[in-house]
């Protein structure tokens, strides 16, 4: 009988593998999408990147303009995942199983929370675009919704993970719903809201090169437009600046993190 | 003696037609010390939650303090709360607070909306923390934070934080399903001093059948959400254990009727 369990174990691995190469096969062929010809032209991208993607003397007198837009690309993310997590601790506390005030509220909140996160920030971005024009305020709108439904879904998840017993324990002694929230929801809380706040704030720098090419603000609209100058001096000297900035905040979250435990 | 609690003909069923609990009826004197058994799944969490409301009883009466209870809302229904501590098997503490704040949650039902959120406690409130967290030999742990505790210090800090709202009943759900042996005696011989010095009723579930006969005044046994046996230790008898654990004592480690006549000879 054992024997018969192993054996119907295997034929399922081998059916998922085969399913799976089959899906992978099929859809490089639909797409005209050579493997080998990708593999192949890496070498010719790292020679291209070394030849010509660096910066040089000149591009450094660009430096200050583009510190200015990395500021203001900093700033803008920071303040839209601080505002973001606000909006979604409330949603969170009306969408979690455990605080909800109703099912009808809890669907509502669950469902705007989905709505704003399943749709991408980029084309959040362009929506916006639309509506508010060239300036960092399509930004920060793209980047809050983005940042609302996704940090509404790790708050709810938290809530409902480190929250559940001190919930009990606080209605069983006849504590009101606000004070329950606030003595017991948030302390057991905090610290993994607080987690989710600074890697939403990463997330947000990442994002916000995108969206800026998008919306034509902040960092990436300077790369953009160094990029399509065909300055590829100062485009790099850009990427080195991003990425320099998203170590440093790292290493900040990091700390942060460290100290909170 | 009078009767504190009576429940009448309570049931509960859930909306998929399962039956938690069907027609219980019990009651319980005020400064007893009652013990729940029963099996996993017999109803025995779901018994104590219906008293304070924490799950809503479909059917019956709660009689609590004279009054029923049963159907009660908002205001009252805090107010009800208040009157019934409760402890739970994993201690349900607000782990990254300190000790003392944990204890000061159990104020939180006498609170209004903003004092409460705001955790504005009396000084009083906060001596009747300390002298509580004192006689529970917590003095030490006082401001330590909650996750650095054992889990027998963890409990007695939920002692601590419903006793501190002047209860007149005491619930406790499986206090020492995760506790060593020597932890649980600690909590249980608390439990039975509460009883007897401040009067305060307990109505306790365990699994340990010889730790409900030790220390409780009277037994409870439930099997399948029904009340199959109602009475003082030294009657149960290794029938009633087959009746309410559905298999025969000896293969469950227990015997009970040596147990009985044990104690009875210490009396």
């Amino acid at each position: 009988m054992s024997q018969t369990f192993f054996f119907k174990k295997r034929v399922r691995s081998l059916v998922i593998f085969c399913v799976v190469a089959l899906i992978c096969f099929a859809s490089s062929v639909m797409t005209q999408f050579d493997l080998s010809q990708g593999i192949a032209a890496i070498p010719k991208a790292i020679v291209w990147g070394f030849s010509s993607f660096y910066p040089t003397a000149d591009s450094f007198v660009y430096l200050s303009e583009i510190w200015v837009k990395m500021q203001e690309t900093l700033l803008v993310s920071i303040a839209a995942a601080a505002t973001a997590a606000i909006f979604a601790f409330v949603f969170a506390v009306f969408g979690s199983r455990i605080t909800k005030v109703n099912g009808f509220i809890a669907m509502l909140s669950r469902a705007f929370a989905n709505l704003s996160r399943n749709i991408d920030v980029s084309v959040w971005s362009i929506v916006l675009l639309l509506t508010f024009g060239q300036t960092p305020i399509t930004g920060f709108f793209a980047l809050f919704i983005a940042s609302f439904g996704f940090l509404t879904r790790a708050f709810m998840e938290t809530i409902d993970e480190s929250g559940t017993d001190p919930v009990e324990a606080l209605k069983a002694t006849g504590a009101g719903y606000v004070p329950t929230i606030f003595q017991a929801v948030v302390p057991s809380s905090i610290s993994q809201i607080m987690s989710w706040i600074l890697f939403m704030i990463e997330t947000n720098i990442r994002a916000a090169t995108l969206v800026g090419i998008l919306t034509g603000s902040g960092i990436g609209y300077i790369f953009d437009l160094y990029y399509k100058r065909m300055d590829y001096h100062t485009a790099s000297l850009v990427v080195i600046v991003i990425v320099i900035s998203i170590l440093l905040i790292e290493q900040i979250s990091n700390y942060i993190r460290r100290a909170m435990l | 003696m009078t009767t504190l609690l009576e429940m009448k003909n309570v049931s509960k069923k859930y909306g998929n037609g399962t039956v938690a609990l069907s027609d219980v009826s019990f009651s319980v004197n005020e400064g007893e010390f009652v013990s729940v058994i029963g099996p996993s799944g017999a109803g025995k969490s779901t018994l104590l939650r219906c008293i304070n409301q924490m799950i809503q009883a479909t059917d019956g009466e709660i009689i609590f303090d004279d009054v029923n209870v049963m159907g009660f809302k908002g205001r009252a229904l805090r107010q009800m709360r208040t009157k019934m501590g409760m402890i739970f098997q994993n201690y349900n503490l607000v782990e990254r607070l300190s000790v003392i704040e944990n204890v000061l949650h159990g104020r939180l039902g006498y609170k209004s909306m903003l004092a409460g959120s705001l955790g504005l406690f009396t000084d009083d409130e906060k001596r009747q923390a300390y002298r509580l967290l004192e006689k529970l030999g917590l003095k030490e742990q006082i401001y330590r934070r909650c996750d650095q505790l054992s889990g027998g210090q963890k409990q007695r800090v939920g002692i601590a934080r419903a006793l501190i709202q002047n209860p007149k009943l005491m619930l406790c759900d499986e206090p020492i399903a995760s506790l060593d042996p020597s932890s649980s005696k600690t909590i249980m011989d608390h439990l039975k001093d509460i009883s007897d010095s401040l009067k305060i009723t307990v109505l306790i579930n365990l699994h340990q059948v010889d730790v409900a006969m030790n220390y409780a005044d009277r037994i409870i046994g439930v099997s399948k959400g029904s009340i199959v046996f109602n009475g003082v230790p030294s009657e149960l008898t290794n029938d009633n254990i087959k009746a309410i654990y559905g298999s025969d004592a000896e293969k469950l480690m227990i015997n009970v009727e040596d147990q009985g006549r044990m104690k009875a000879a210490e009396k």
